[in-house]
């Protein structure tokens, strides 16, 4: 029987049959595996739901319905970097409308739109638990904490200068960061190769692909 | 002061205080091996139930009766909740990001005491680094046999599995998190059956919060008396509190509760940036009524003495809100949380979050009408009856109540500043 996913990486089937393994049944795999098939086909296609649907054993439509639950898997694809600006509460207290201007200015998308060139999808989100470092933004999902509008500015000047294979939150943190939430510790020499967490389970640049 | 519970360690040690090896040498796995080698299953529960620990994921209910009531067949599973999302908080991101191990522990031997085999700690998807570290810990804790078959040369065996979220607020309410878990969309379920008795995959599970799993190896190494004995009697031990917003020394505290407010917001978090005057804060994250000074200063932090006042201290999240907050504002905000992270199975929640959203912007945007706080309070009525605390329900979970909070506090104790901005055509900061 041929595999639903020959074309992926060698990585990413071997990673599936980990993942499938961890679970007593397989349905439970499909969050992961979503994650796993929009790196390998930058969004969560049709095509990639119906992999994971054959992968879990359940039809397109149920794998549909969860992934149209979830805001993280993108069914119409985004940038190269997902710039995600939290709003909420505590970040909007210190700022965070103004932080998420500067941004959409310096990347030409505005929010919930990609820009034309690809390289930069800008979105508005909710709590992301960074309150004690408000305001926070996430590049990829990885996270700077205490951003100022001036630094916002120069965070999306230097992803497009440097355009980074892999995004990490420690360099972007001394970068472009203020004070944090607490004390992360360190370092941490994993990050993001696109726009899905960055989680070795499921595909981070600290694995290959 | 006494010594700190889950924060000691990352404390006098920041740099590694997520590694194996600073773990054990500062007495990490010594509860672990403590509860298999000397202690009955039955002797753990014990111990757990005589802290009169209450759950630290935001209801408050005893961790140790909640345990005592996981049904006998199997498989059973223990699920731990990681999908901090409550607007304010971020205290459980710390305690798995700096002290991963403490949880695994945690983990190991709260399923030594309840007979489970499997565990799975459900991660926020927005959290890469915090499931990075628990992930590591988990991978480090099977090499050095805290994790596996045969743990410690015992014939306890375990597996635990980190499952990570997709960006659903929704998912932190314990059955929604296991729909979500078992690969499903993220809405909640009707209890009963309550998870102990059909919870993942229909079998019993219990359901902890990160932080609540984290106390259990200090409780095993010093007994439940011990942790009883910390802090005010139905507020057993220390809290983590998440303070933000207007305040010069936000970020985490572990806390024993028992001060007042005005010590919290004053001492602890260090006052006001620019000693401007404190306008509102609330207590317990973005579900929570809010307090005010005139009131509630000298009430005590308590997870009773709160809850008499009418709110809660939840997951332990205080946003502070100076005199220069519009509180018009602030409460649209959080309302628009709470519509974005609607489910939508219950018609009250899911238009009224929505409608609540509307009437808030329409104000702030200079299109208000008088009749527009009747309104508020009339949609808040059909999602929370009567508007009372702890809230009444028409809906399967508590979001759509959550919802209200906001709108009642502001028009309960900023009813002319309302009033003010619907006559004067809003305020354009919203």
């Amino acid at each position: 029987m041929s595999s639903p996913i020959s074309a992926w990486s060698h990585a990413s089937q071997e990673r599936v049959q980990t993942i499938l393994d961890s679970y007593p049944e397989p349905r439970s795999a499909i969050m992961p595996l979503l994650y796993i098939a929009s790196l390998e086909h930058d969004r969560v296609s049709p095509e990639a739901m119906r992999q994971v649907a054959e992968l879990t054993g359940v039809t397109p439509a149920q794998v549909a319905s969860v992934a149209s639950f979830y805001t993280m898997f993108k069914r119409d694809g985004v940038g190269e970097y997902l710039v995600s600006v939290c709003t909420s509460i505590s970040c909007f207290l210190r700022g965070a409308d103004d932080v998420l201007e500067v941004v959409e200015d310096a990347t030409g998308a505005r929010r919930g739109e990609t820009s034309s060139d690809g390289t930069f999808t800008v979105e508005h989100v909710e709590c992301i638990g960074s309150c004690g470092g408000a305001p926070a933004v996430q590049v990829n999902y990885e996270l700077i904490e205490g951003v100022s509008t001036d630094n916002g500015r120069k965070l999306v000047a230097w992803l497009k200068d440097t355009k980074p294979q892999v995004v990490l939150a420690d360099e972007m943190q001394q970068l472009f960061g203020g004070s944090r939430s607490f004390d992360w510790g360190g370092p941490e020499p994993e990050g993001a190769i696109a726009p899905v967490p960055a989680f070795g389970p499921y595909g981070s640049s600290g694995e290959g692909r | 002061m006494t010594d700190l519970i889950l924060t000691a360690r990352m404390t006098a040690h920041p740099a590694d205080s997520h590694m194996i090896d600073r773990f054990v040498a500062t007495g990490g796995y010594s509860a672990l091996r403590k509860a298999l080698t000397e202690l009955t299953p039955e002797e753990v529960k014990d111990e757990v139930k005589a802290s009169n620990m209450r759950g630290r994921g935001g209801a408050g209910f005893p961790t140790g009766v909640k345990w005592g009531f996981l049904a006998a067949s199997e498989p059973r599973y223990l699920v731990v909740n990681g999908d901090e999302s409550e607007p304010g908080t971020f205290n459980d991101r710390q305690l798995m990001e700096r002290d991963p191990h403490q949880l695994v522990e945690g983990i190991a031997i709260s399923s030594y005491a309840l007979g489970i085999g499997h565990a799975f700690v459900y991660i926020r998807g927005e959290y890469p680094r915090s499931a990075r570290r628990v992930q590591r810990a988990i991978e480090e804790a099977y090499a050095a046999g805290y994790l596996g078959d045969g743990i410690l040369g015992t014939d306890f065996s375990l597996d635990v599995t980190v499952h990570l979220g997709g960006g659903a607020y929704i998912c932190g309410e314990e059955t929604a998190l296991l729909n979500s878990l078992e690969g499903r969309r993220g809405e909640p379920r009707l209890k009963p059956p309550f998870p102990a008795v059909e919870g993942l995959y229909a079998k019993p599970t219990i359901v902890n919060n990160v932080e609540s799993i984290s106390n259990v190896p200090w409780i095993v190494n010093n007994s439940g008396t011990s942790y009883a004995a910390i802090g005010p009697e139905r507020s057993a031990g220390t809290k983590m509190l998440s303070i933000s917003g207007h305040i010069n020394k936000p970020g985490n505290h572990e806390i024993i509760m028992g001060m007042t407010w005005r010590d919290m917001i004053y001492d602890l978090g260090g006052g006001i940036p620019d000693d401007r005057a404190l306008k509102t804060w609330i207590p317990g994250g973005a579900s929570a009524p809010w307090f005010v000074p005139e009131e509630h200063l000298d009430t005590i932090l308590s997870i009773d003495d709160v809850a008499a006042n009418g709110s809660m201290i939840g997951a332990g999240a205080v946003v502070v809100m100076d005199e220069t907050t519009n509180v018009v504002a602030a409460a649209h905000r959080i309302v628009r949380f709470f519509a974005h992270e609607s489910c939508g199975q219950c018609t009250p929640c899911r238009e009224g979050t929505r409608w609540l959203e509307d009437v808030l912007k329409r104000i702030l945007d200079g299109r208000g009408r008088p009749e527009d706080i009747d309104l508020l309070l009339d949609i808040s009525d059909n999602i929370s009856p009567g508007l009372s605390w702890p809230p009444a329900m028409t809906t399967i979970c508590p979001l759509g109540p959550s919802a209200v909070s906001p709108v009642t506090s502001i028009t309960r104790w900023f009813l002319p500043e309302i009033e003010a901005m619907i006559a004067g055509g809003g305020d354009s900061d919203g």
